[in-house]
């Protein structure tokens, strides 16, 4: 079996489906392949947060978010604006440098005392000292906006494939040329690579060395609770939100290095942290504390050694493109797809100086830097 | 060499206590099984989540209770008293030494295996009343969870009265606390005429039979006992709405007339319970001949997860083994002996052979999809499929997004599902993501079976076809209060919301050109949220 698209973009995560977005909404004839379904693995499984201060996509992600739900036609249940609750001196003091990061892109964060907190926040408790309020980023729904994304892509005309594994690639000189899969071939003109932890093994095969390890991050669902006034509200070490539903959803803690690809496809399990989780909602909103925790789960992430996305288009490849966010993939997902887009279609990206988020930036990256930086997965190490 | 001190590496989980084998559910096969791995020498915790907490019933935890509880199941040491008058094996387990906890859940059983590399062997999270929760580490664990009913929602089912069949007869059975005088069974397997002739003895009215075929579906000589009882079978039927009171059901609404009665028992199917396996990572498969998705076994009863076994119901329901308990009890045999193997407590074969399933009279799949035929699809939106989100057929079926986002519906239903979710078979984790089906409390207990039939009827696949919707610890609720063990001080001093690597949160106007492990030295703190 053959088909054609004149873009392939290899995973069906938040950032290859943004892409095609994109792409399909320019008019550009495209098609996404995941070896699984859409958003099955960390773009449908994290705390749904839209604010990156550290990263140079971080004006476009603001820009971007409060139209998202209108731009794709379906809901992100996209929230405006978050508070960060201190409990500790210590936070509050690290909380610093997003004042600092945010207010050289001109956003403000303001100080409040802990009376307001609690009147912002009726599930928090006399244990608050203070907290931050963001003027600007916010919280949404990862299920429903990478399907939104997904649905998007088709109403643009774009298709989405799932259960297509790629085995392989086709070449001719300096340009891809097909992408080969368990469904047979798909000859393109440009082929996009943002399948999260697979992006590196996928990358080898076209001799791109794209160094990144994987790791488990897990979070907790309690049942709902009456919706409080600002669903934005994380602290106490944990990221989430309250779900518009009212369900609290939170995630932080111990990650653990895995080798993922040790089965393809394989499960996800969640692990003990979500006790240690649930104890930290306890703590960050005390007045939830009776809620029931009815869920958790992990997800699986990818990480360039120094936790920065890789944009960028690697020679030798003059039509290769690849996308990689290292765990910071959701909530940059509208401005990452726009600007993967424009790289596939005018090779710079004329809204962002994307020169961080290179990949040759790893040139002189020490040979076994997982190891050097501890990223040994504990199975590996054990047998 | 160095150590991610944000990971899991270097963190130990507070452990309460050690056995060599735990023994989860204390029915025929946990039974036998605890007896033989005790009788064998090994050390041996049966648990057992009866009497299971009052708050937790009222919520369908674990089996579709209805609210037709006596006030009895306030009463926990009546209850428990209840328990060991109707299983005297229990007080014999006490004799020979097995470490007997009755109350106490398991609401989450941990493995090392891929992506999971921190668990240095077999953990469960157990929790009751007087211990609180803990974690139990395990060498050899036996679950023997047993089995829960299919729910069947039609108009009304959400009214109280409306139970599972297997829920009746625990209730009456196990802790003589059903309170129900004139029920109605839908279904007649000769699973469900068992069940309604140990109601009948247990002194429960059986008003009819409701059956959607045009014929009984038990066996002739189940057929003939049944009748012979004085209960009438309603054929070609199906339930279409309730009467309902002050205390719920007391009548129950046909396709033709009305049947006056307290209670409505959904006998359609009985489910193996595979939640803590499945949540655990153990592989699972659909089989027709074992009543639905059941743990893959190899002949020591062993998962794919090492040191993790099943027995009983929850490896399989057929009409010999509900019928007589032995065979669930030789299951348990079988996996102690393989634990007593696997410790070196005992050397050499296993001796009994594994029980098989007989080819089943009514093939479950088929069956299951009829009765959502008559009951769901026909009342597509008259009433929640999923009662915890409160979802119906026709918006799980459109794939429509929640009632509380208030979205007026889009081209949806012109599409198909196989549209609207891009190629293969529907996904029932797709469709719980999408619509929240499922996503509730009682975590797709009562609606899982119905949604995968949906969708099966939908797209005209078998049942088998549609995937199992995952389940995830904890599998019993716990609040966040009670949820709280002690947590090893290393994982409190180095906690981070995320993966905590520094340059990744570092301010962009501070970004070097190049990135080398030896820069990493420079790096200021930083908070990573």
């Amino acid at each position: 079996m053959s088909d054609r698209a004149s873009v392939v973009v290899v995973g069906a995560g938040v950032t290859g489906l943004s892409t095609a977005f994109w792409l399909s909404r320019a008019g550009v004839d495209v098609l996404v392949l995941d070896r699984n379904r859409v958003g099955r693995e960390a773009s449908g499984r994290n705390g749904g947060g839209c604010s990156h201060h550290f990263s140079p996509l971080f004006p476009e992600e603001q820009r971007l978010w409060p139209m998202m739900d209108e731009l794709l036609g379906y809901p992100t249940e996209f929230v405006p604006h978050q508070i960060s609750i201190s409990l500790s001196r210590e936070r509050l003091h690290l909380y610093r440098r997003t004042v600092e990061s945010a207010a050289y892109h001109g956003f403000v964060m303001e100080e409040l005392d802990a009376r307001t907190v609690r009147d912002l926040v009726p599930l928090a408790g006399d244990n608050v000292l203070g907290g931050y309020y963001s003027h600007f980023g916010g919280k949404a729904n990862p299920h429903r906006t990478v399907q939104a994304y997904a649905w998007a892509v088709g109403d643009n005309g774009g298709r989405v494939k799932q259960d297509v594994t790629v085995t392989g690639f086709d070449r001719a000189g300096d340009r891809v040329t097909a992408v080969l899969t368990d469904h047979g071939r798909f000859d393109c003109d440009h082929v996009v690579i943002a399948a999260g932890p697979q992006t590196s093994r996928l990358a080898a095969m076209l001799d791109v060395d794209i160094p990144t390890r994987a790791a488990r991050a897990e979070m907790i669902v309690t049942e709902p609770l009456p919706l409080m006034p600002h669903t934005g509200v994380d602290g106490n070490g944990l990221y989430g939100r309250q779900t518009l539903r009212g369900n609290l959803a939170y995630g932080g803690g111990p990650h653990e290095w895995v080798d993922t690809e040790e089965v393809p496809c394989g499960n996800r399990p969640s692990s003990p942290v979500a006790i240690s989780i649930a104890q930290r909602v306890a703590q960050l909103l005390p007045k939830a504390a009776h809620a029931r925790v009815i869920r958790n789960w992990a997800g699986i992430v990818e990480n360039t050694p120094d936790g920065r996305p890789v944009l960028d288009q690697p020679a030798p490849w003059t039509n290769l493109t690849i996308g990689i966010m290292s765990g910071v993939g959701f909530g940059l997902s509208p401005a990452s797809g726009r600007a993967l887009m424009q790289l596939v279609t005018q090779r710079h990206c004329d809204f962002a100086d994307l020169s961080t988020l290179r990949l040759d930036r790893f040139s002189e990256l020490e040979p076994g830097w997982d190891v050097l930086q501890g990223w040994m997965p504990a199975r590996r190490l054990a047998s | 060499m160095k150590t991610d001190i944000k990971s899991v590496a270097g963190k130990h989980l507070e452990i309460a206590g050690e056995t060599q084998v735990l023994v989860i559910g204390a029915g025929p096969a946990g039974i036998a099984a605890a007896r033989k791995a005790r009788e064998g020498g090994a050390e041996v915790v049966l648990v057992d989540e009866n009497p299971v907490p009052f708050d937790a019933m009222g919520e369908s935890v674990p089996q579709i209770w209805g609210d037709r509880m006596s006030a009895l199941v306030r009463n926990r040491n009546a209850m428990t008293e209840a328990m060991l008058d109707a299983r005297a094996e229990l007080a014999e387990m006490f004799e020979i030494g097995v470490d007997v906890r009755l109350g106490t859940a398991c609401w989450g059983l941990f493995a090392n295996q891929p992506n999971m590399g921190w668990m240095s062997g077999l953990v469960a999270g157990l929790i009751d009343a007087a211990e609180g929760n803990r974690y139990l580490k395990c060498q050899q664990v036996i679950v023997a969870t047993g089995q829960r009913d299919m729910g069947l929602a039609f108009p009304g089912w959400d009214a109280p009265g409306v139970m599972g069949a297997g829920a009746a007869v625990m209730l009456a059975r196990l802790y003589g606390a059903l309170e129900s005088r004139v029920a109605v069974m839908i279904g007649s397997t000769d699973a469900a005429l068992l069940q309604a002739l140990d109601l009948v003895e247990a002194g429960v009215r059986i008003a009819t039979i409701v059956e959607q075929a045009d014929r009984p579906m038990g066996s002739d000589r189940l057929v003939a006992r049944v009748r012979e009882a004085g209960i009438s079978f309603r054929l070609s039927e199906a339930p279409r709405g309730v009467i309902s009171g002050t205390d719920g059901v007391e009548g129950l609404v046909l396709r033709e007339g009305t049947v006056a009665c307290d209670t409505v028992l959904l006998g359609v199917g009985a489910v193996p319970m595979v939640d803590l396996m499945q949540a655990a990572g153990a592989q699972m498969r659909f089989c027709e001949d074992r009543s639905g998705f059941v743990p893959v076994l190899d002949e020591g009863m062993e998962t794919t997860l090492p040191g993790l076994r099943a027995a009983g119901d929850c490896t399989g329901i057929w009409t010999t083994k509900s019928a007589e308990c032995d065979i669930a009890a030789a299951e348990g045999r079988i996996a102690a002996g393989a634990a007593l193997v696997a410790l070196g407590l005992e050397s050499g074969e296993i001796s009994e052979s594994l029980p098989q399933p007989a080819p089943a009279i009514v093939d479950p799949g088929e069956y299951r999809k009829a009765w959502v035929r008559v009951a769901v699809v026909e009342a597509l939106e008259e009433m929640p499929v999923c009662q915890c989100e409160e979802v119906t057929a026709r918006e799980i079926l459109e794939v429509r997004p929640p009632r509380y986002l208030n979205i007026p519906p889009k081209e949806n239903e012109t599409r198909t599902l196989r549209e609207i979710l891009a190629e293969g078979a529907p996904d029932p984790d797709q469709i719980k993501r999408l619509t929240r089906a499922g996503m509730g409390p009682c975590q797709g207990r009562r609606c899982r079976e119905q949604v995968q039939a949906l969708l099966a009827l939908q797209e005209d696949l078998s049942l088998g076809a549609i995937p199992l919707a995952g389940y995830r610890a904890p599998v019993r609720p716990l609040t966040l209060a009670d949820a709280a063990i002690a947590e090893d001080p290393q994982m409190t001093a180095n906690w981070e919301p995320w993966f905590g690597i520094p340059p990744q949160w570092a301010p962009l106007w501070t970004i070097g050109e190049k990135y080398t492990v030896a820069s990493l030295s420079t790096e200021e703190e930083f908070a990573s949220e």
